[in-house]
């Protein structure tokens, strides 16, 4: 199968120094770390918010460097460990990510069925801002389910969640991303979390790939 | 009717007694600013005395190059001056954007408001050419000076929801508009409430000036109301060339956020 992103001799300040990687397509992958690892550096770089120093990144079989980033990061959506909660309504962030790329609205019934696949039990018209840090973190998941893109870059997506909200949460996502054939890359430094919800790990160490492996199915 | 009552050089001296009371205030209370009020007072005391020789020369001759090269001057010193004012450092790009639209944005409301507005002939007419620019690109100054600060704070402290915006598909332009946008009212502020209290909390400085010289107030308020609209429109066209090329400063050729 075709691999989402190949990284070749990629160098980034002394942060990153990945000698070959391959995540594949329509799996879900895990980068797992310490803190400092590079494993946000190397979200920022697949969604195309930073570019290497040295080295090629390819984006289904395509140089990254060549793509249109604009166009690149409507296919490939990244959500920050801190969620980023605009002025407005719990609706009017739902629906930012779609005026932000330029895609069509949507009926009111998807944003409710996003909310219940992240379990976010608000009001629409609830202010964004009053939400509490994990409401947030979902109000952004949430946000870019409904932008439905073909890759999902997500760092620490549950940092702010408690063990049963993550589980809920996870279990979800990744059942949507496998359903639906997307591509799902997961920065996490919970290696059990790894584990139990990855097709592929990547272990990271000081900026060096330390170990990739396929972890076996065990849903 | 010209009653004016001309300022001798012992009134003019007398007036200085004002500056007299607050150094002395100011020493008194150890406040330590004596000496930069002297030389502000000092420096403007000169600097008039030139500009006036210097006026009497220029309306004296009446060639257009005398006009153009005083244009020149203001605009290049309202340039420095921006530079000067701001403390945040300023990227190169942006510097060259805040020139043009100093540039571009006063000349063509100057040259909008002078010969639609004014109709001046002869078009280089030094009485009011001089006086008129001044004052637009003056206030233009001050407004794009506001702009430029606000425009880079803004991206600097908005970064993550910039950068939030980026990373679900925005375009930059996009991605900086709440900054853009606020950066813009938070420039013609100023101007905008300038407007709000003028003829009742005060008496702006062109019809005053113009009373003082003897015309009738119904005769000044016709040029305030139309050069307040000058300047009106040249802050707000200066600002906006500003801030629609200038964000683009913080982006690099990949789109990413560049501060």
């Amino acid at each position: 199968m075709m691999d989402a992103f190949i990284l070749q001799a990629i160098k980034y300040m002394d942060i990153l120094d990945i000698a070959e990687l391959k995540i594949p397509l329509q799996k879900v992958t895990c980068l797992l770390g310490e803190s400092g690892s590079g494993k946000t550096t190397l979200l920022r770089l697949l969604n195309h918010l930073i570019s290497p120093d040295s080295g090629k990144i390819y984006f289904m079989g395509e140089d990254l460097s060549e793509l249109n980033p604009v166009e690149l990061r409507r296919r490939v959506v990244m959500l920050p460990q801190t969620p980023v909660v605009f002025p407005g309504s719990v609706e009017e962030n739902l629906l930012q990510g779609l005026v932000y790329s330029e895609k069509p609205q949507v009926p009111p019934e998807k944003l409710t069925m996003v909310m219940e696949k992240v379990k976010l039990s608000k009001e629409l018209h609830t202010p964004a801002g009053v939400l509490s840090g994990g409401e947030k973190q979902r109000l952004a998941l949430a946000r870019i389910l409904l932008m439905d893109p073909d890759v999902f870059l997500l760092d620490e997506p549950s940092s702010a969640l408690d063990e049963l909200t993550e589980k809920l949460i996870l279990d979800s996502l990744t059942e949507y991303a496998r359903s639906q054939g997307k591509t799902l890359i997961m920065v996490t430094h919970n290696r059990r979390m790894g584990d139990f919800y990855a097709d592929y790990t990547v272990f990271l160490e000081k900026g060096h790939i330390q170990k990739t492996a396929e972890v076996a199915a065990c849903e | 009717m010209n009653d004016f009552i001309r300022i001798g050089v012992l009134q003019l001296l007398a007036a200085y007694l004002f500056l007299a009371i607050l150094i002395f205030i100011v020493r008194k209370r150890g406040i330590g600013r004596e000496q930069e009020i002297f030389f502000a007072a000092a420096r403007m005391t000169i600097q008039l005395i030139l500009v006036g020789f210097l006026l009497e020369y220029v309306f004296s001759q009446e060639h257009f190059l005398y006009t153009v090269i005083i244009l020149l001057i203001m605009l290049h010193f309202a340039v420095r001056n921006i530079f000067s004012r701001i403390r945040l450092s300023i990227k190169p790009e942006l510097k060259r954007v805040v020139i043009i639209s100093m540039l571009s944005g006063s000349l063509l409301s100057i040259a909008y408001f002078l010969f639609v507005v004014l109709s001046l002939d002869p078009w280089y007419h030094p009485r009011y050419f001089i006086p008129i620019s001044g004052m637009i690109i003056g206030n233009s100054m001050t407004g794009v000076a506001l702009g430029v600060e606000r425009l880079i704070s803004g991206m600097n402290d908005r970064k993550e929801l910039i950068e939030g915006a980026l990373m679900l598909g925005a375009r930059p332009s996009l991605a900086a508009k709440s900054v853009v946008n606020d950066t813009f009212s938070a420039a013609i502020l100023p101007t905008v409430n300038s407007m709000v209290g003028m003829g009742i909390v005060f008496l702006p400085g062109m019809m005053t000036g113009q009373i003082l010289a003897g015309i009738s107030p119904l005769r000044a308020i016709e040029y305030q109301i139309a050069i307040m609209l000058g300047i009106l429109g040249s802050v707000s066209l200066t600002v906006y060339l500003l801030v629609h090329f200038g964000y683009r400063a913080f982006f690099n050729t990949r789109d990413q956020l560049q501060l």
